[in-house]
C-alpha cells in the first residue's frame, strides 16, 4: 500500500513528505521529498553585502540561530585575516551555547511528543522560554537575533547580564534535570525508543552523519574538540558518547549534551574579561580580499560547513553551506526500511531535522 | 509499573497541592512587557528642539536593508532658508513595507543622524492588503510613542558624551604620569 506521510504531518517536523510503501505494519521502502522550505538562501547570499548575509544565516537553522551567525562570521574572519577581541568570543561562545540547549530542549519536547508523552514539551519549552527571554533582553530578538557581527558583536551585553544570568542559571538546570527524569528512562519511553532505527558505525560515517546522532553510534567525534574554533580549546568538558546508535541513544547523547553546555557556560561566565566587543576593522564596509575558505563548526545538529569565495567585492562570489541536518537525513530511507510505521515517526524526530536547513 | 505511578504522583503533585506556579502568560489579553533591548517594527525619530524629523532621507539606510522594504526622497528644508534649522535637506517621503521588514536592525546601525529606531511595536494586523505599509506621519507617530516611553537620548549624543568622559579620565591619567616623569626627572637632575 502507499502511504502518503507529509508535508503538513504534525510529526514531520516542518514541511517534509514521506511517501511510504508498506507491507501491513511494515514499511518496505521510503520515498523522501524534499524542498518545501526552499528559499535559494545560497544564492540570496551572493546578492547581499556581507553584514546582510549574517540575517540569512539566521534563517537556516531558525532554532540554533547564534551558531549560524558563528560559522558564517568565522568564515568571513578567516578570509579577512581578521581577529576578533577577548571579550566577544566570550559572549559568542555564552550565547551559542545557550542556544545549544535551547535547541536540545525543543528536542526533548518534539520526541515526547512523537513518542506519546505531552507533559515534557511543557517543561521544556519552559526551559526555552527564558534561554530566549534572556536573547531578547541580549539582542533584541526570540530568534530572529543578527547579534553577531564580523569582527566581533553588535554591542555589549546589557548591564545586568551577570544577574540574568545567576537567576537563568538554576532555573535552566533544573529544567534540564525535570525533562531528563521524567523523559529518558521512562518505560513507554524506552520501550518506543530502544532498538528502534538502529544504525552501525560504519553506515553512520558512510552517510555523513555528525553531532549527536554520529555520537549516538559510539564515535567520539565533535568539531568543538576535533578542532576547536573561536575558544572551545580552553573549556573542560566531555563529549557523551553511545552505545548502539539506536534513537534511545541519540536521545541520551542530545540530554547528556544539555549538561555539558551548562559547564561551559559556567567556565566561560567565570574567564570572561571585560574589553571591546568588536574590532575597529568590521566596523567598515566589509570588502574581503580574493579567495576561498572553508569553516567548520559544531551546530546543536551536527557539523556545519561553510564555503565561502571571495572575489574581492562586497558581495560574497559563491557561499556553500554544508547543513547536518541535510546529511543526516538522508539515511532515512536506510533507517526507515523493515521498520514499523508507528516507528517511522520516532526515528524521524530522533534525526531532528529542521527543515529551514535541509531545504535551504 | 512504578514508572507509571510515579508519573501519576508527579501530575497529581503539580494538580492539587498547588506547588508549582504557572507559568503561562495570557498573552493577547495581559499584555507582555518587552525587553529595553526589543526590536519591533522600525520607526522615525522627531527632534523636538527643532519641530522636525531627525531623517534627511539621505537613503543610507535603504540601501543597507537586505529586503529593499524602504522607500525615500528628500527635499531642500524649509525651516533650514529660516535659520531655525542646521539641517539643509529633510525627508520628504519615506515608506516602509512591514511586510517585508525582517527586524534585523541594520538601519539603525547604518543611521548617521539618529533617524530611526527600531520601536517596540510589534502588534501590526491590518485588514487591508496594503495595510503595513506605512507612510512617513504614521512613523513618525510610532517613534515618537517610542521616544516618549523609553525617554529617548540620541546614540550619538550617547557616544559624544561616553568619549568625553574617556577622554577626560585619559587626560588625568596623562596628566599624573607625566607629573610623576617631572618629579622623576627632577629627582635625578638633583
Amino acid at each position: 500500500m502507499l502511504l502518503n506521510m507529509g508535508p503538513q504531518h504534525p510529526s514531520t517536523h516542518g514541511v517534509f513528505r514521506m511517501v511510504l510503501w508498506v507491507d501491513g505494519e511494515k514499511i518496505v521502502d521510503v520515498e523522501p521529498h524534499i524542498g518545501y522550505l526552499h528559499r535559494g538562501s545560497e544564492k540570496l547570499c551572493e546578492g547581499e553585502q556581507y553584514h546582510q548575509v549574517i540575517t540569512l544565516f539566521d534563517r537556516l537553522d531558525y532554532v540554533a540561530n547564534f551558531n549560524n551567525e558563528l560559522v558564517y562570521c568565522q568564515a568571513v574572519e578567516k578570509l579577512m585575516g581578521l581577529d576578533v577581541p577577548e571579550r566577544a568570543e566570550y559572549i559568542r561562545v555564552i550565547l551559542c551555547e545557550l542556544n545549544r540547549i535551547a535547541s536540545h530542549l525543543l528536542y526533548v519536547g518534539t520526541i515526547g511528543l512523537d513518542a506519546g508523552a505531552m507533559t515534557p514539551t511543557m517543561f521544556a519549552f519552559r526551559g526555552r522560554e527564558r534561554i530566549q527571554a534572556l536573547f531578547e533582553a541580549v539582542s533584541g530578538a526570540r530568534m530572529m537575533h543578527n547579534y553577531f557581527r564580523i569582527g566581533g558583536v553588535k554591542e555589549d551585553l546589557p548591564g545586568n547580564f551577570e544577574q540574568m544570568m545567576g537567576e537563568l542559571l538554576p532555573l535552566l538546570r533544573e529544567d534540564v534535570e525535570e525533562s531528563d527524569r521524567i523523559l529518558t528512562f521512562n518505560e513507554i519511553f524506552l520501550s518506543r525508543l530502544k532498538d528502534v532505527g538502529t544504525i552501525s558505525a560504519e553506515d553512520a560515517v558512510d552517510f555523513g552523519f555528525t553531532g549527536p546522532c554520529l555520537r549516538g553510534c559510539g564515535i567520539e567525534y565533535d568539531v568543538r574538540r576535533a578542532q576547536p574554533y573561536s575558544i572551545y580549546d580552553r573549556f573542560d568538558f566531555d563529549i557523551p558518547v553511545g552505545l548502539d546508535g539506536d534513537c534511545w541513544d541519540r536521545h541520551w547523547v542530545r540530554v547528556q549534551e544539555m549538561y555539558e553546555s551548562l559547564k561551559i557556560v559556567d567556565q566561560a561566565l567565570e574567564q570572561m574579561p571585560a574589553g571591546e566587543v568588536v574590532s575597529s576593522l568590521g566596523r567598515r564596509l566589509i570588502r574581503p580580499p580574493a579567495g576561498e575558505v572553508y569553516v567548520r563548526a559544531e551546530n546543536p545538529r551536527g557539523e556545519i560547513g561553510v564555503h565561502l569565495i571571495s572575489n574581492g567585492t562586497d558581495r560574497p562570489y559563491r557561499l556553500k553551506i554544508r547543513p547536518p541536518s541535510f546529511c543526516n537525513l538522508s539515511a532515512i530511507k536506510h533507517l526507515l526500511r523493515n521498520s514499523w510505521i508507528a516507528d517511522s515517526v520516532v526515528i524521524l524526530g530522533s534525526l531532528d531535522i529542521v527543515l529551514g536547513e535541509v531545504d535551504r | 509499573m512504578l514508572n507509571s505511578v510515579k508519573g501519576m504522583m508527579l501530575t497529581l503533585a503539580s494538580t492539587f497541592t498547588g506547588l508549582r506556579k504557572p507559568v503561562t502568560r495570557q498573552y493577547p489579553t495581559v499584555p507582555t512587557p518587552v525587553q529595553p533591548r526589543f526590536m519591533g517594527f522600525p520607526a522615525l525619530t522627531w527632534d523636538d528642539g527643532v519641530g522636525e524629523p531627525y531623517c534627511t532621507g539621505c537613503m543610507v539606510c535603504i540601501r543597507n536593508c537586505p529586503t529593499q522594504c524602504m522607500s525615500a526622497s528628500m527635499m531642500d528644508n524649509p525651516l533650514n532658508e529660516e535659520g531655525k534649522s542646521s539641517r539643509r535637506k529633510i525627508v520628504d517621503y519615506f515608506e516602509i513595507n512591514l511586510n517585508r521588514c525582517i527586524l534585523c536592525g541594520i538601519c539603525v546601525e547604518v543611521c548617521n543622524f539618529d533617524a530611526i529606531v527600531m520601536s517596540h511595536e510589534h502588534e501590526m494586523s491590518t485588514y487591508q492588503r496594503n495595510g503595513d505599509r506605512v507612510d512617513l506621519p504614521a512613523l513618525l507617530d510610532i517613534g515618537k510613542k517610542y521616544q516618549v516611553n523609553t525617554a529617548w537620548i540620541p546614540p550619538t549624543v550617547l557616544a559624544k558624551a561616553k568619549k568625553e568622559a574617556e577622554d577626560a579620565a585619559k587626560a588625568a591619567a596623562a596628566a599624573e604620569a607625566s607629573s610623576g616623569e617631572t618629579a622623576a626627572a627632577g629627582q635625578e637632575a638633583t
